[in-house]
């Protein structure tokens, strides 16, 4: 173990960390498209019943966990929850809290230069005067490595490195002097940034600025309640998810942060804090500024469309041309703003992700802080590249599908059994509840060890076998053909192959191809650096058996 | 609006918000624990309680 013990500097440093941790580019990209499909305001229901029995029990989980962790010295999950049960197999299952943070930020950084650079672009007037279709086609450049209006060559590269370079530097620095600091700039200009475009997006008036609806008519789309939607599992299903992609649970990082925490000090009111700030900025922030802004310009039917393709075609390709309907000054600082908004909230939650992989290091390699750092930002960087140079070939989906989809839902299974039946429920409690400045609420002992690890393996077991267009009705009453969606599905490469074996033009087929020899390839890159954690975790354990250490 | 759009809207806003500045007020207003304590930003905090206490 590192000699030098790192700590927090403050609280509410630490609660604006563990926030920006949570808070990331879905927030406000992802939640408003997955409330529009999935019953407007209804959505908004399961959302908050799955944040009560899954979201705040996992986060009080996984802030355990760390607290528990730390006291032995541990800073990243294989440790963590080998202190927690002795069986081998949990060291390795804990793998996946480091790995996930290494593949999730690999392409998560790739997006965060994607803001960072638009950043530049809204400043410079780069999409000013530019036709929709133009503003579009700038980002379809950009992703293809094309020459943008800075003229660098390559330039998605160039801010993919300054990125990570920035990551790097900053993780470098430590915990409060690097991390904390961040968060407590970052945080609050989130929050200014997402105020002001909230309010631009509560106040369009049709008619003026090039308007075709007011702001209510986009308010109503999204938060219109369909109570019919209700009953449908899929809606239940992509509320569960949501919940699980906005906390970053089953990831790692939380377990993390929390390490550093003394034993005596309050976990239970500092994940209530950090969880309840990242609703904010997703239910109030992110809920009043994708959809109202997109429908006041382009309609309903237009929006309808364009959700189908998710969040970032929104907000990449059309948001910086809407901002310019405000004019050319108004246009390019809400574009600074969007923009700025989205690097921070990405910035603070890759930052996150370098975290587990340093204290693993110091931890059980005796690394010292800035090695371990700058080790990040090299791995970060060969195994992000090819997100970058085939992009289009599916290699950033693939990506996040395992390593930012699967495998969370995945880890926080796997801990939530291991603190509330095998750890035990009675000593988890007391975990939850030592130093805590505020009272659980007793019936979450019993939500913990029953309600949470349910509605888990049902999210799991639901992705594993979707049916076919969700319909589950259809399911249960016998016909269950499973989604290309379905996880079974993915597996199989089953909607690439339908795709080739429809395919006539030889062009088409070519790249389809190609795509899925990349998507394969990139499955076993990342399947490599997970068997290749688990090793360093074996190399770990044997080296602190050696040292007299177990 | 339709009226059922402002009531989800309005009442999902002011619960998130109020609980979030509920939960931000406790960690704001909760004194800190005595030291040593994992936040080294409020030792001269707690360095000057103790001193008060003595005196």
């Amino acid at each position: 173990m590192s000699e030098k013990t790192e700590s927090w500097g403050s609280r509410v440093g630490l609660i604006l960390a563990m926030a920006g941790n949570a808070v990331g580019l879905g927030n406000f990209l992802r939640f408003p498209v997955q409330a529009v499909q999935n019953g407007g305001g209804a959505f908004i229901i399961p959302y908050l019943v799955c944040f009560l029995l899954m979201g705040i029990p996992l986060l009080w989980i996984e802030w355990s966990m760390g607290r528990f962790g730390g006291k032995y010295g541990h800073h990243s999950t294989p440790f963590i929850l080998n202190s927690m049960h002795r069986f081998p197999l949990w060291k390795y299952i804990g793998v996946f809290g480091i790995w996930t943070n290494i593949a999730v930020a690999s392409y998560y950084c790739y997006l965060e230069s994607w803001t960072l650079s638009y950043v530049f672009h809204s400043l410079t007037g780069s999409f000013s005067g530019l036709s929709q279709e133009a503003v579009s086609d700038f980002f379809n450049d950009y992703v293809s490595l094309g020459t943008s209006t800075f003229g660098i060559p390559y330039e998605p590269i160039v801010f993919f490195v300054i990125c990570l370079l920035l990551n790097t530097w900053i993780l470098s620095q430590g915990l409060a002097e690097g991390v904390e600091r961040v968060a407590k700039i970052g945080m609050p200009l989130l929050i200014i940034f997402g105020i002001f475009l909230a309010y631009k997006g509560f106040t369009i008036t049709a008619g003026e600025n090039g308007a075709i609806n007011s702001s209510s008519v986009g308010l109503n789309f999204l938060w219109t309640p369909n109570f019919d939607k209700l009953w449908s599992p899929s809606v239940w299903l992509a509320a569960a998810g949501q919940i699980f992609f906005t906390l970053s649970v089953g990831m790692g990082t939380v377990q993390c942060y929390a390490s550093y925490v003394r034993p005596k000090d309050d976990i239970a009111l500092n994940a209530m804090s950090a969880g309840w700030m990242n609703e904010f900025v997703e239910v109030v922030l992110g809920g009043a500024i994708l959809i109202p802004i997109s429908i006041g310009y382009l309609g309903i039917d237009r929006v309808t469309e364009l959700v189908q393709t998710g969040g970032l075609g929104l907000g990449f390709r059309t948001l910086p041309y809407l901002f310019y309907q405000w004019g050319d000054v108004l246009g390019a600082i809400s574009g600074m703003m969007w923009f700025g908004l989205l690097f921070f909230a990405g910035i603070t939650s890759s930052l996150a992700m370098g975290t587990p992989w340093i204290g693993f290091l110091q931890d059980e390699f005796n690394w010292e802080r800035k090695p371990a750092a700058w080790s990040f930002g090299l791995i970060v960087l060969l195994l992000g590249m090819p997100t970058v140079l085939y992009f289009h070939y599916g290699v950033f989906d693939e990506y996040d599908y395992w390593a930012g989809t699967v495998s969370l839902v995945v880890f926080a299974l796997f801990e939530s059994i291991l603190f509330a039946w095998i750890f035990g429920m009675t000593k988890g409690w007391q975990e939850i509840n030592s130093g805590a400045d505020i009272k659980v609420p007793g019936i979450y002992k019993y939500i913990i060890k029953f309600i949470t690890p349910l509605l888990l393996l049902w999210v799991f077991i639901g992705s594993l076998v979707t049916p076919k267009n969700g319909d589950w009705g259809a399911a249960l009453s016998g016909n269950w053909e499973l989604d290309n969606g379905s996880i079974v599905k993915k597996l199989t490469n089953a909607s690439l192959k339908e795709q080739i074996a429809a395919a006539t033009d030889a062009a088409q087929l070519d790249k389809l191809n190609d795509t899925l020899l990349f998507v394969n390839g990139a499955r076993i890159l990342l399947l490599a650096v997970f068997l290749t954690l688990g090793l360093l975790v074996y190399i770990a354990y044997k080296k602190k058996l050696r040292e007299g250490k177990i | 609006m339709n009226t059922s759009a402002l009531i989800v809207m309005l009442t999902t806003i002011i619960l998130v918000t109020g609980l979030t500045l509920y939960f931000f007020y406790l960690v704001l207003n909760t004194p800190s624990k005595p030291e040593p304590d994992s936040y080294p930003d409020n030792d001269h905090l707690n360095q000057s309680v103790r001193t008060n206490t003595r005196s």
